[in-house]
């Protein structure tokens, strides 16, 4: 057998390996092709034979090949054969293989399932490494939900390797099945906590993976990462976390509170730049999140700025980067901070690295103000003078002009200087933006009326110099700008000082090289200016203008007739015979302006981008409706549209004169400038300007004689942007004056001694007006426009599915499907079908928790309407029903009513959960007990909110948007009780009613309500589970005690610090006294006796809570704990040491963990008889029942199960899995509760303790 | 998350390519040029962060990069990563490569690259899990691959010593057999090193 082995592997040698594969192709440089062709064939003969290392090694080449871009698809059987091999070297090989080439559409993907399976459980614990890692490329919803609960297995597997990757790749399984997302999150949650730093990463990655998408259902994990944040040393997580809760803040401003002083600690104290990066980045986004008028966080944001500015500065390119991205999020809410560093922003322009530059031009669209544009464009121009590289300078250009146009061009005072940046911008060789430009040029021309005149003079000149835009290079993009010259000429022509020579410049020979759009444009408004003309001629008794008009437009235009362009063509033979017959009328001296006139007659006005979409359908129009029979198929095949014309006709050659053309009209400049500079006042658009570039001798001389301001003042060669800076800055100067000026005497009139503010100092925004009347034409929208502007997610976003409550706790049907035999489906709960649906229908739910609680409100309104309704009808058996929930005679099938099916989540854990993140934001003192809470929350946050909200002591005076909604819901709240206090009524009468006709109750009790608190006929007061530990004067301590419900040895104490003095609290240790049976668990490796670090210091008046975990062997007893606190009081002479003695009580009901059951299985339990009764009776109850109900749920960890009218069953379980059932009934103040347990001890103290719990209201 | 990895020489070859988002091999093979167009075209002292290209990714997503003698480490990411700490990934990530495979071989060079992809690939696993970071402490990471590769070993045995004892004699044949590197430091240094193309 060895021998075989030997002899296969023998001739094994002479097979390629990768290795000789790799070698082979790099030999064969030149055909590389044809080897991998022909490495390919062998490959195949390879796959055919049985040896499996024959195989894995033919797949391993595979994947080399794959990357390269070869499609290895055709051997997904054969990797599948290579993953299922025994030895790990070749399941390896099979696995990286599939994790390269395997995807969802793969088909033989389903037959990796049990394969897989089988490696998960492997013994090795590489096997399962390897088929997680493979797992973790390809995932399918089909694995996903086949192999969920194996994984979710292998999350609490022994080996922190497996554990961790099983973490991870849950993260694949919830995007790909996302109804496993909440039966496996409790465990995930639990990982956070895991002891490996590897695991606890993983679980972290996953969470803020998730919480990234959907934010709002992790907020309730807040605590919990604070936690992690205030421990754990680990960067990586630490940035993960902070980034997190970057994520975070913007729903929960209370939590932004919160984190802004552990985060400029670690600013502080940290040494990772990585670290400290993102925690500037989420103080950032919680500044954002608080409403920016905070002052107290000024000093933040200064912290921010200031340390952005040292990694600005680093030499390190890649911090100067990373500074520059988190700067433009502060500039969004706080710009004024950053402005203040313009020079180093700008600075980062000369950066020789492109993606700072484009970094800074970001930050600077930010920066501008109406103060500082014109600066800044100003230096931008410099720069695009200066760029090398045209996708730079193209991006400048882009920057430029979106930082003029940004928000409606609210920071442009002077559309002149504008219009004059665009001319100038056209400067610009080789970009390709010059339809950005044109469209611009359009924009501001159309929609801001004050400057049309300019505007028009200026787009005049461009077409003068056509010449220079098109020059050698012909279609290099920014001749688009004569398209908007030309059209702006035309459609404000009465603008212009001279339209003559402008039609002229129009029709010029050159314009035929421009591109047939451009082309067409010229001469439709070549018709516009001749219209022009020919009324300014109007009335004129000499009418040679007009007719030269009309001569020059008749010689021009068959040029254009003759175009390529059937647009041109079009437009050039229809205004040519048009002009032939104005010209003959005029020659029979006819008047014929007015009618050319109204050819053109009438405004444009912009229309807004979305307009069309918000035309709404008329009524009664189906757009998908045929209008007529659909055509049948075999028509259209025959009729494909025939060339109209045989043949392109040749382009036009370019005119051969234009060198001619040039010295020409070098001439005429030199001439014209001659005349300007000898004629100071010239202050009007030149006919036919200089050439740009060029020096002017003496521009200086030209005396500039300011008129009027907002006549444009034309400097001849020179960039007249910055002569607007200049003027610019003079009309603020005297508008300050002025504006001093009415100031002094509106003072001197009021006497009002309000301030120097208006006096010195810089002027602010708002006192810079525009240079003139700025009216900015809206764009226009249709009637009846659609107001809806949502920006909807994406609908195939994978992460929309996992927006799940992770809240709620698990309904029993929420489990991940195990692989059994199909019988087993059979017995779940009756509910469960429904369920099942009623879970999917919940998913997408997206309300916060508030909202959601109103719905839920809602809902159960609703619900009970039908109720009652169903009262009317139907009569029921109370005496039997109470019988059933204790007796479990479940075999009626009342109990399968359709309430039942209603998923009724026990609200008092949801809102326990709520109520916990509350109470842990609001750095609210600790009440000392829960009569006080009940009291305090009570008057502040008035009529809480419906019973479920059972603590919420949000109740943060500061926070006007809190109390503003408190009190809507308040209003809200008063109407509803109302309403409800009248179905009160309604109900009592009928309950009498019910009495009277007690034994005639048909079988379907439909009553059967699962959850009491659900019905809420009066608000609850609110609760709270924390009791007072110990308190002096220093300190106040306030526990409270959960269990563990993955571990039944283990309850979580938590224990909130409050600090009641004036003085820092530091150096906290905790201890208690170990019993035999509980035990703190302090950390490895330090003794028994040892006390536990409180990892945080109380500043004045704060309140933190620590956690502590308790390892228990017997749960059925109640115990005491002795223990001390010790902590150092620092104030700023002395520090003292201090020592607080407490008694720690691990209540029975401590142990108990509010568990979901539903009443089949509930009746099942009882009839099981394996549990022991005990019974006690409470008088002179005063309390709704459902508020006794809600008290039992939320102090003693029950929910209910059933609840029929004054008789309700609830269920609870303790962490070391005993059963704990409650029959509660009241009549009269007597509330009797029966009870069943498998532990009497237990129950008896459980009773005792709901007894103690009673007897103190 | 994490896009994608990719590893290519100075001539855009691809030494190594890992797709956490499947694509059909030709938008791959786009993808590992466009990408190597936009990193090949940097100077040496520029940052390591640029904007994503247009085939991977779109506006959430940047290309984070290192350049090492002749090799491009490139990690495409989406904004859910911490830039700084995916360069520092990314260091730890060659010098794993380096460290382990030295363990396999002499020196490392891009040509070790070449030749032992799936060991590579195997290291890698054990690093970035699934587009996400699954282990960040070196010695860890080594520790695993290690055992795994110890495993290979032992499975080998007997029937594998004839295939080694060949793939030595190959390698002996190897006229660029790998000349000395600078481990410790990552700014590999390889003199005389013909170009892969």
């Amino acid at each position: 057998m060895a021998l075989k082995i030997v002899k296969g592997s023998i001739d094994r040698m002479f097979d390629k390996n990768l290795q000789d594969l790799v070698r082979g192709i790099r030999n064969h440089k030149e055909d590389e092709a044809k080897y991998i062709s022909t490495c390919i064939d062998e490959i195949k003969q390879e796959l055919k034979q049985d040896n499996i290392a024959v195989k894995a090694n033919a797949v391993c080449k595979l994947t080399y090949l794959q990357m390269l871009g070869y499609d290895v698809s055709w051997a997904a059987f054969n990797i599948v054969e290579v993953m299922s091999s025994s030895k790990f070297t070749y399941k390896r090989i099979g696995y990286l293989a599939a994790s390269q080439c395997f995807h969802e559409s793969t088909d033989v993907i389903m037959l990796t399932t049990n394969q897989i399976r089988k490696d998960l459980s492997s013994p090795n614990q590489y096997d399962t490494g390897v088929a997680l890692t493979g797992l973790s490329c390809f995932v399918t919803p089909d694995l996903a939900r086949d192999l969920a609960n194996d994984i979710m297995t292998l999350m609490s597997h022994t080996k922190p390797y497996i554990r961790k990757k099983a973490v991870l790749i849950m993260y694949k399984v919830f995007l790909k099945y996302p109804e496993s997302l909440r039966p496996a999150f409790p465990r995930l949650k639990e990982k956070l906590e895991d002891p490996d730093p590897g695991v606890q990463s993983a679980a972290v990655n996953v969470i803020c993976e998730l919480a990234r998408r959907n934010p709002k259902n992790y907020l309730s994990l807040a605590p919990l990462f604070f936690k992690l944040m205030t421990s754990s040393t680990n960067n990586w997580v630490l940035i993960k976390i902070i980034k997190l809760f970057g994520a975070l803040t913007p729903l929960e401003p209370r939590l932004g509170k919160k984190l802004i002083e552990p985060l400029t600690n670690l600013i502080h104290s940290t040494s990772a730049m990585s670290l400290l990066y993102e925690c500037v980045n989420t103080v950032i986004a919680v500044l954002i999140s608080l409403s920016s008028g905070m002052p107290n966080h000024s000093a933040s944001i200064q912290l921010c700025v200031q340390k952005l500015r040292i990694l600005i500065e680093d030499s390190d390119q890649n911090l100067k980067y990373l500074g520059l991205l988190a700067m433009s999020k502060i500039l969004k809410t706080h710009p004024k901070s950053v402005q203040s560093h313009k020079d180093l922003i700008l600075q980062c322009l000369d950066d020789k690295d492109e993606s700072i530059r484009l970094r800074a031009l970001d930050l600077l669209y930010g920066m501008v103000s109406k103060k500082n544009l014109m600066e800044i464009v100003k230096k931008l121009m410099l720069h695009v003078d200066k760029a090398e590289g045209t996708t730079y300078r193209d991006e400048l250009l882009t920057k430029i002009i979106d930082i003029c146009s940004q928000s409606n061009y609210q920071y442009i005072t002077n559309f002149e200087w504008y219009i004059s940046i665009l001319v100038e911008l056209t400067r610009l060789e080789g970009t390709r933006h010059g339809h950005l430009i044109a469209s611009q040029m359009l924009d501001v021309a159309i929609r801001v009326k004050a400057i049309r005149v300019f505007a028009v003079a200026q787009m005049a000149t461009l077409l003068d110099n056509a010449h220079m835009l098109t020059g050698n290079t012909q279609r290099n993009g920014i001749c688009e700008v004569l398209y908007a010259a030309a059209w702006i000429c035309g459609e404000f022509s009465e603008h212009l000082e001279n339209p003559m020579e402008t039609l002229e410049a129009m029709l010029r020979p050159k314009v035929a090289t421009l591109p047939g759009h451009i082309q067409a444009v010229y001469v439709q408004n070549a018709a516009k200016l001749f219209a022009t003309v020919l009324k300014s001629q109007e009335g004129n008794t000499d009418s040679t203008t007009a007719q030269e008009a009309s001569q020059l437009m008749i010689d021009r235009l068959p040029l254009f007739v003759q175009s390529a362009n059937l647009e041109v063509q079009e437009r050039a033979s229809c205004i040519l015979q048009l002009v032939k017959y104005i010209q003959k009328l005029q020659q029979k001296d006819v008047e014929v302006s007015e009618e050319v006139c109204a050819l053109f007659a009438g405004e444009l006005n912009p229309v807004a981008p979305k307009a069309q979409k918000k035309v709404p359908i008329p009524d009664g129009l189906d757009l998908d409706a045929w209008i007529n029979e659909p055509p049948s198929e075999s028509e259209s095949e025959d009729e494909q549209p025939k060339a109209i014309f045989s043949k392109e006709e040749p382009k036009h050659s370019r005119p051969r004169h234009t060198e001619v053309d040039e010295k020409e009209l070098a001439r005429r400049r030199e001439a014209r400038k001659q005349e300007q500079a000898n004629n100071p006042f010239y202050i009007k658009a030149s006919p036919s300007s200089q050439k740009v570039y060029q020096e002017t001798p003496g521009v200086e001389h030209i005396p500039v004689v300011q008129i009027d301001l907002s006549v444009p003042l034309k400097v001849p060669g020179l960039p007249m942007s910055d002569q607007y800076v200049k003027l610019e800055e003079e009309r603020r100067q005297k508008e300050r004056a002025e504006k001093k000026k009415k100031d002094k005497k509106k003072r001197k009139e009021k006497r009002s001694g309000r301030g120097k503010k208006h006096d010195s100092g810089p002027e602010s925004e708002e006192d810079i007006t525009p240079a003139h009347m700025v009216d900015i034409v809206t764009e226009e929208m249709p009637e009846n426009a659609l107001p809806s502007d949502d920006d909807e997610r994406d609908p195939a976003d994978p992460h929309k599915a996992l927006d799940i409550d992770l809240d709620k706790p698990l309904a029993d049907s929420e489990k991940l499907p195990v692989r059994s035999h199909r019988a087993a489906e059979v017995l779940k709960s009756p509910a469960e079908d429904e369920e099942g649906e009623n879970v999917s229908s919940l998913e997408p739910k997206k309300k916060s928790s508030k909202e959601k609680r109103e719905k839920k409100k809602d809902k159960d309104k609703d619900r009970k309407k039908s109720k009652e309704e169903k009262k009317k009808k139907k009569h029921k058996h109370e005496e039997k029903e109470e019988a059933d929930l204790l007796c479990g005679q479940a075999d009626e099938p009342a109990f399968q009513s359709e309430e039942t099916n209603e998923v009724v989540t026990p609200p008092t854990s949801t809102s326990a959960d709520v109520s916990d993140l509350d109470f842990w934001l609001s750095n609210a003192p600790v009440p000392s007990n829960t009569q006080e809470a009940a009291t305090v929350a009570a008057a502040e946050a008035a009529p809480a909110p419906g019973a479920i909200s059972v603590t919420t002591p949000d109740s943060e005076p500061e926070e006007p948007k809190d109390t503003e909604m408190e009190e809507t819901k308040s209003s809200k709240h008063k109407k509803k009780k109302q309403k409800r206090e009248k179905e009160d009524k309604e109900k009592k009468k009928k309950k009498k009613h019910h009495h009277h006709h007690h034994h005639h109750g048909d079988k379907g009790g439909e009553e059967s309500v699962q959850n009491g608190t659900v019905e809420e006929e009066e608000p609850l007061p609110p609760m709270s589970n924390y009791c007072l530990l110990a308190e002096n004067s220093y300190i106040k301590v306030a526990y409270d005690i959960q269990g563990n419900l993955q571990d039944g040895s283990q309850v979580v104490v938590s224990v909130i610090f409050e600090n009641k003095c004036d003085s820092f609290l530091k150096s906290m240790e905790f201890n208690v006294l170990d019993s035999l049976n509980s035990k703190l668990q302090r950390p490895e490796g330090s003794g028994p006796h040892d006390s536990l670090t409180i990892p945080f210091q109380l500043p004045p008046g704060v309140s933190n809570e620590a956690r502590f975990v308790f390892t228990v062997q017997s749960i059925i007893m109640p115990q005491k704990l002795k223990g001390t606190l010790t902590f150092i009081v620092k104030n700023e002479e002395s520090s003292t040491h201090e020592k607080l003695d407490f008694k720690l009580h691990f209540t029975c009901t401590s142990y108990l963990i509010t568990t979901p059951c539903y009443s089949d299985a509930f009746a099942k339990l009882l009839e099981s008889g394996d549990l022991k009764s005990s019974s006690i009776r409470l008088e002179g109850v005063n309390m709704p029942f459902h508020h006794l109900l809600a008290r039992i749920c939320f102090h003693h960890h029950f929910s209910v199960v059933e609840r029929i009218d004054s008789c309700a069953s609830m269920y609870s379980r303790s962490i070391q899995g005993h059963h704990v059932c409650l029959l509660v009934k009241i009549s009269s103040q007597t509330v009797s509760v029966d009870a069943k347990c498998d532990e009497p001890t237990l129950l008896g103290n459980v009773l005792d303790e709901i007894k103690q719990t009673f007897s103190q209201c | 998350m994490i896009k994608a990895i990719l590893i290519f020489n100075n001539h855009g070859k691809p030494r190594l390519s890992k797709f956490y988002e499947h694509f059909n091999e030709d938008i791959e093979q786009q993808i590992i040029r466009e990408t190597f167009h936009l990193v090949s075209k940097r100077d040496e002292n520029v940052c390591n962060f640029l904007e994503g290209g247009m085939l991977i990714g779109g506006s959430d997503y940047k290309l984070i990069y290192r350049h090492y003698a002749t090799l491009y480490f490139v990690f495409c990411v989406d904004s859910s990563e911490s830039e700084l700490g995916i360069l520092d990934l990314i260091q730890v990530n060659s010098q794993v490569f380096v460290e382990t495979l030295d363990k396999c071989f002499e020196n490392v060079c891009e040509l070790d690259l070449i030749f032992h992809v799936d060991k590579v690939h195997h290291i890698l696993a054990e690093m970035v899990m699934g587009g996400m970071v699954l282990e960040t402490n070196m010695n860890e990471i080594i520790t695993q691959v290690d055992l795994q590769n110890k495993m290979e070993k032992s499975e080998a045995g007997i029937a594998g010593a004839p295939a080694r004892a060949v793939s030595a004699v190959k390698n002996m044949n190897l006229p660029e057999m790998p000349r000395n590197i600078n481990i410790g430091d990552i700014s590999i240094k390889v003199p005389n090193l013909p170009s892969f193309k």
